[in-house]
């Protein structure tokens, strides 16, 4: 096995200079209002908050806090939207202007990735490449379904459930807008969505490419805010479904909430996504797979495989192999098109983190960090290791939500089942071996709703996503998407 | 070396252990170096180092004596016009002319190497192999590029394949030795990896993936499963073997995706024409037309650049 005199060095040396991707093109304004019909209105509230670039603590812009009589009116004209223009509408019709908006938003990527990676910290190649392309995907999909529900739902006729509250987190602002905007309209709902308070500015963003679309006003409203914000959306007499996505504690807040009502709700909310890799998978592109599962959106993914579990005669090479590309990970400026690590969303996310990093060592796990610099303005987070843990570590057992994992090793098969499921959780989670019989066993063994096989984080509109158990409720993409904005009658 | 030393340095590998290799993976990963964006002074120094690491080849039937000649000046010059360039790493070419590289290198620190066992396909017999490998290393050859018995590999008949590898680095005595995988012929990844691993437990100082005679050549994807097997028995060993990816690389950015990719899969003590060599014909052209561009902010024509 590796000798210290054997050891690889990837500092020093050769060094890629900064390859930063320009901002000149971009428009950002000092102050945004709420899209209430149409139309950026001044909040009823009066109050503006700051959104600020968590990679320099800048400042990039003054959004509005919504207040009850804000959420109102938006409500009020989904509503009117509803009965109106877009529920008459024709669903071919309605289509077109989903695909209008989902060409607006290529048209426009540039703009759409570099604001998603100065508002959210999320380095310029994953906007660029992943947010973007992804979300302006899902509006292609969904344009499609509009005009072919009867063909998702064969034998019985689904029609619109009316008014969507749709509450997104700031992991990936833009693509979550699109979860949930795209099928709520291609079913013929209207919108009220609430973006998160920390990245608010991709979410403006794609109300102005909606108003140049064109739609008719009040299908799509964008009220920004706090947690109030949201528990107003929810407890909205006028709202007939609630999409959520974030933390599980909110997640149980809201269905709390919503019991008793006939409101159709999903809920997207934690994961701790087991990674299993077995000593017959191909390692080096399992290490590629590991890194991919925990490090991408700097471990902001709910989906994320933040339980490493590898079988124990290659234990050490893995970990000896994940180490070395720890140090090749590029951690720093978002928008460097290099990066492979950007900043932490907010600071109140960092301190969760480094509070986790903390609880790790003192519960005596070995805690290993690539050795890189970062920069000393906005919030950081160096790509990070434990091992020595057990499932009753709390580092193993909770949801971190950034760039940290936990290593066990296990020897058979089942032994890795039941610690794989062993979790309040059950959102994802990944199989690496080299042998498909193996694949197709631990797929149908895994409690989870998305196991990805020698792959990690793959995403595409077409395939459903969602959780057992504490991960939610409910699934979004592909045609089981659909049946969350629809109600089903006979034909 | 003694014949008998090299022997006993030597063991047959257990294949068993050599790790699986997922193509797709492979493929992601390329493609997240090929993201990579490399400017300014990085680029320069990038470019430098690509054209200290090229092995300017010529390999045809019709190589003349005048040919090889304006080879080897193209090697000691790459670019007058454009001064502190590096010189390339070796002039590559066939057994018979190795006596002319040796001529027209002298007093030169460029490295002649020599294809040899019966370059390109390999089909003949060990003696003959290895009496081809004696006379470049006679005439002056200061590396060889042997190929693999394909045929006996893909039969399954390693056993053959290792001890003819070994039987050619004795005949190279302190020629360095680079091994030739053919892989546009071995099909799979899975067999490019058991290839390097049976040719560096042989006693290869360098695998190189291609003769550039068979499509396709080399690929990042093929270099890269090599730079981790070599990475696998650095761990295992300590022994650094070198890498040479040939055939197909004849743009700047290309090698200098190659290059991203050395720099981190192997790390710095790699990035050296000791441990990487680019085999081409026509990359080195490129690469001086784009130092001139990073250098005057323009393009030349490539009429400006000598064709040799």
């Amino acid at each position: 096995m590796a000798t210290p005199e054997n050891k690889l060095a990837f500092d020093g040396g050769w060094a890629y200079d900064p390859a930063p991707e320009s901002t000149d093109h971009i428009r950002i304004e000092s102050r945004y209002g709420l899209f209430i019909n149409g139309d950026f209105v001044k909040p009823e509230s009066g109050k503006y908050f700051d959104t600020i670039n968590p990679a320099n603590e800048e400042k990039l812009s003054r959004v509005a806090d919504a207040n009850q009589a804000d959420v109102d009116k938006a409500v009020a004209a989904a509503r009117a939207a509803y009965r109106g223009p877009w529920g008459r509408m024709k669903p071919a019709e309605r289509g077109k202007y989903i695909y209008r908006i989902a060409r607006i938003m290529q048209e426009r990527a540039r703009e759409f990735s570099v604001i998603e990676s100065l508002d959210g910290g999320k380095p310029i190649r994953e906007s660029r490449d992943v947010d973007v392309p992804l979300a302006a995907a899902h509006f292609f999909y969904y344009a499609g379904w509009a005009d072919k529900l009867d063909y998702a739902f064969p034998g019985r006729k689904a029609k619109p459930l009316g008014v969507a509250g749709q509450i997104i987190p700031w992991n990936f602002p833009l693509l979550m807008a699109a979860w949930k905007i795209a099928p709520a309209l291609a079913c013929g709902n209207t919108v009220v969505l609430k973006p998160a308070e920390t990245t608010p500015l991709t979410a403006l963003k794609l109300a102005e490419a909606i108003a140049d679309a064109g739609l008719p006003p009040g299908v799509v409203n964008i009220v920004t805010g706090a947690g109030a914000t949201g528990a107003a959306i929810v407890e909205h007499p006028d709202v007939d479904k609630v999409a959520f996505t974030g933390s599980t504690n909110v997640g149980r807040m809201i269905q709390k909430k919503l019991a008793g009502t006939n409101k159709k709700y999903t809920l997207e909310l934690g994961g701790k996504a087991a990674n299993i890799v077995f000593a017959d998978a191909a390692i080096d592109q399992a290490v590629e797979g590991i890194v991919n599962g925990i490090f991408f959106n700097q471990g902001h993914v709910c989906c994320a495989g933040s339980r490493l579990f590898v079988q124990e005669s290659v234990a050490d090479e893995v970990i000896a192999k994940l180490k070395d590309r720890m140090e090749t990970l590029i951690v720093g400026d978002p928008l460097d098109k290099n990066t492979d690590i950007g900043a932490i969303n907010s600071s109140m996310q960092l301190k969760k983190i480094q509070s986790y990093l903390k609880i790790g060592q003192s519960e005596g796990a070995t805690m290993h960090q690539s050795s890189c610099s970062v920069p000393k303005k906005g919030y950081w987070c160096r790509p990070t290791i434990f091992t020595g843990v057990s499932q009753s570590s709390r580092v193993v057992q909770e949801e971190i939500f950034g760039p940290v994992l936990a290593i066990q090793t296990f020897r058979r098969y089942d032994e890795a089942l039941v610690k794989a499921n062993n979790t309040p959780y059950g959102l994802s989670g990944g199989v690496w071996t080299d042998k498909g019989s193996k694949i197709f066993k631990m797929t149908q063994d895994l409690r989870a709703g998305v196991v990805w096989a020698n792959t990690f984080n793959k995403f595409d509109p077409t395939s459903p996503f969602g959780g057992y158990k504490e991960s939610g409720v409910g699934r979004e993409g592909g045609l089981h998407g659909l049946d969350a904005y629809v109600k089903l009658g006979a034909r | 070396m003694a014949l008998s030393a090299v022997r006993k340095s030597v063991r047959f590998p257990d294949l068993s252990k050599v790790p699986a290799v997922d193509e797709v993976g492979v493929d992601e990963r390329v493609a997240r170096f090929q993201t990579r964006s490399i400017k300014k002074a990085s680029k320069v120094e990038a470019l430098k180092l690509v054209l200290s690491m090229i092995d300017l080849t010529t390999l045809e039937g019709q190589d003349t004596p005048g040919k090889v000649r304006q080879l080897c000046q193209k090697a000691i010059h790459l670019h007058d016009a454009m001064p502190g360039l590096p010189h390339v790493a070796a002039v590559c070419v066939y057994p018979t002319m190795v006596s002319v590289a040796k001529e027209a290198l002298a007093g030169h620190d460029i490295n002649i190497a020599s294809v040899a066992t019966a370059f390109p396909s390999g089909m003949s017999t060990l003696k003959v192999k290895l009496d081809d490998t004696r006379m470049a290393v006679k005439a002056g050859a200061t590396e060889i590029d042997m190929v693999i018995s394909r045929g006996r590999f893909l039969a399954g008949d390693y056993r053959y394949v290792f001890d003819e590898i070994v039987a050619v680095k004795e005949a190279c005595g302190d020629a360095h030795l680079k091994v030739i995988l053919e892989t546009g012929e071995l099909g799979t990844l899975d067999k490019v990896r058991k290839a390097s691993v049976l040719a560096m437990h042989a006693g290869a100082d360098f695998i190189k993936t291609s003769t550039g005679k068979i499509q396709p050549a080399a690929t990042m994807q093929v270099t890269l499963t090599m730079l981790q097997a070599i990475r696998d028995f650095y761990r295992d060993t300590g022994k650094m073997i070198g890498m040479k990816p040939a055939g197909g690389i004849a743009t700047s950015k290309l090698a200098i995706h190659y290059l991203v990719m050395l720099h981190e899969t192997l790390g710095n003590a790699w990035m050296t024409p000791e441990r990487f060599r680019f085999g081409a014909s026509s990359l080195a052209n490129d690469v001086l037309m784009q130092l001139m561009k990073q250098s005057t902010g323009v393009y030349q024509s490539a009429d400006y650049f000598s064709k040799d």
